[in-house]
Order: C-alpha cells, then structure tokens, then sequence
C-alpha cells in the first residue's frame, strides 16, 4: 500500500508484460491474473442468470434461449478453459507461498543454485493436470455442439 | 504479528481451497453429471434445474460456493486495484465499496437459491 506519497509500484500494469527478468513463472501469474479477472466478470453475470430461477419457468426457459447460441457456448468453454488454468496455477501458487519446492536458503556461493530447478517441475505437473482437466471438459462442450 | 492485511490475504487462499473443492463439484455435476447417470435429462432443463435446488445438499454448496468466490474474486480484483499506488483515501473507498457490492450480490444469490428451494410446482387442472 501506497506510504507518504512514495510509489511502490513504478511499472503499473506494464510490469505485468515485462519489468526485468521474467521467466515462464512470472509470465504464469500475469496469466493467472488475467484468467482471474475473466472468470470474475463472468461469475458476476452468472450470479443473476442463475437466480432468474426464481422468477419461474417461463423467465428460465427465456434466458436459456438467449444463452443457447454457439457465440456463447464458446465463451463458456472458454470460461471453462480459464477456470482450469486458474485453479491449478493457484494450487501451485499457494504451494510457494507456503514455501514449498523453494529449496533451502543458501549462501550465493558457486556453483549457484536457484529455486526454478524445483519450481519448474511443479508448474509443468499442474499444466499437464489442466490440460487434461480441459480436455475432459472439452469433449462434454462438443457433445454439446453436436447436439447429444 | 498478524496485520488484517495478512488475515485477508489468508482468507483470500481458504476461499481459493473451498472454491477448488465446490465448484469441482458443480462443474463436474454440469459438465459430466449426465454422462456418468447422475444428472437426468437436460442438465440446464427446468426440471433437473429445480430438483438439483430442492436438494439441501445442494443449497448449502451453493450457498458456500457464492460467498467463497465472491469474497476471493473481489480480493483478488482489489489487490489488483491497490497495486496501482492510488491514494489512501480511494483504498478505503475502493475497500468499502467491493464489501457493499459484495453482499448485495451475495444477497441476491442467496434469495435465488431459496426460492427455487420453496419452488412448488403449480397444480395441473385435470
């Protein structure tokens, strides 16, 4: 948080492309930032269109009808996409909050170790388990287009 | 020593775990409940819509799952927000705000999913 005027964070939203060294973890938390605020956007919507249920059948039916078309069908698989990405990017995420696969902290001295040796295994495994988490779901989204 | 900033942010992470472990549930109901016989018919029809909201199970995941996601959304869409050295001043407006816009939706949820609970089916004339 902002303190006596002075800018902690000088780079905005452009540190979110580039600000120095990135590697595929940094890269994997703007992406993780950006899946987050598409499913947020789409949760709020979800919210009323879930509770037009209470308005009864007729209300339902009618704004199931809206929600049918393929532009939408699309956006909700990639809703979905963005769901699964999150998810285990967060697993993984937490997983190093809580100082997980970091290593022991060490002195600098050589040959240098870092924690993207530990790391980088773990962001592979979660990628994998998302990849199949979507293509799961996805073959539920192309019943759907094909009208099973 | 724990400051509310850091109790938020824990908060933020217990959300983050509830919402892996419920909405798995409801996606795999949604998406797959009718491939593995669980679901019945049309998923989004009328009638499986309205016998899933008679379940008490599945109010309270519903219930749960409203208010961990709106609570980890909104936190996260926050701290996005705070990164951006505004003053402290729109902090706490910005703060003030998302809780307001928080339970009103969350109200309006939670009154959707009781009254499809109440739902009764109006009589058929013979």
């Amino acid at each position: 948080m902002q303190d006596s005027g002075f800018r902690t964070n000088r780079l905005g939203l452009m540190g979110w492309v580039s600000g120095g060294r990135y590697g595929v973890e940094r890269y994997a938390y703007t992406l993780h930032r950006l899946t987050g605020l598409a499913i947020l956007a789409y949760f709020l919507l979800h919210i009323f269109v879930s509770s037009s249920r209470a308005l009864g059948e007729q209300t339902w039916a009618r704004v199931m009808g809206y929600l049918s078309s393929p532009a939408f069908k699309v956006g909700e698989f990639l809703v979905y996409l963005a769901f699964a990405y999150h998810a285990l990017n967060g697993i993984r995420l937490v997983l190093t909050e809580l100082g997980f696969f970091l290593g022991t902290p060490r002195q600098p001295l050589f040959p240098y170790s870092n924690c993207v040796k530990k790391q980088r295994p773990v962001l592979v495994v979660v990628m994998v388990v998302a990849a199949v988490i979507v293509i799961i779901g996805g073959v539920d989204f192309l019943r759907t287009f094909s009208g099973e | 020593m724990r400051t509310r900033e850091s109790t938020l942010w824990t908060w933020h992470l217990i959300a983050g775990a509830a919402i892996l472990v419920l909405l798995g549930i409801h996606m795999f109901i949604m998406h797959l409940g009718d491939f593995f016989g669980i679901v019945q018919g049309d998923v989004l029809g009328w009638a499986s819509v309205i016998e899933r909201s008679k379940e008490v199970a599945f109010v309270v995941i519903y219930v749960l799952l409203l208010g961990a996601a709106l609570y980890h959304g909104l936190y996260g869409l926050r701290t996005i927000i705070f990164e951006l050295n505004i003053p402290e001043r729109a902090e706490r407006v910005i703060s003030v705000l998302f809780v307001l816009g928080g339970v009103a939706l969350f109200i309006i949820g939670v009154y959707g999913t009781f009254v499809a609970y109440s739902y009764v089916a109006p009589a058929v004339g013979v």
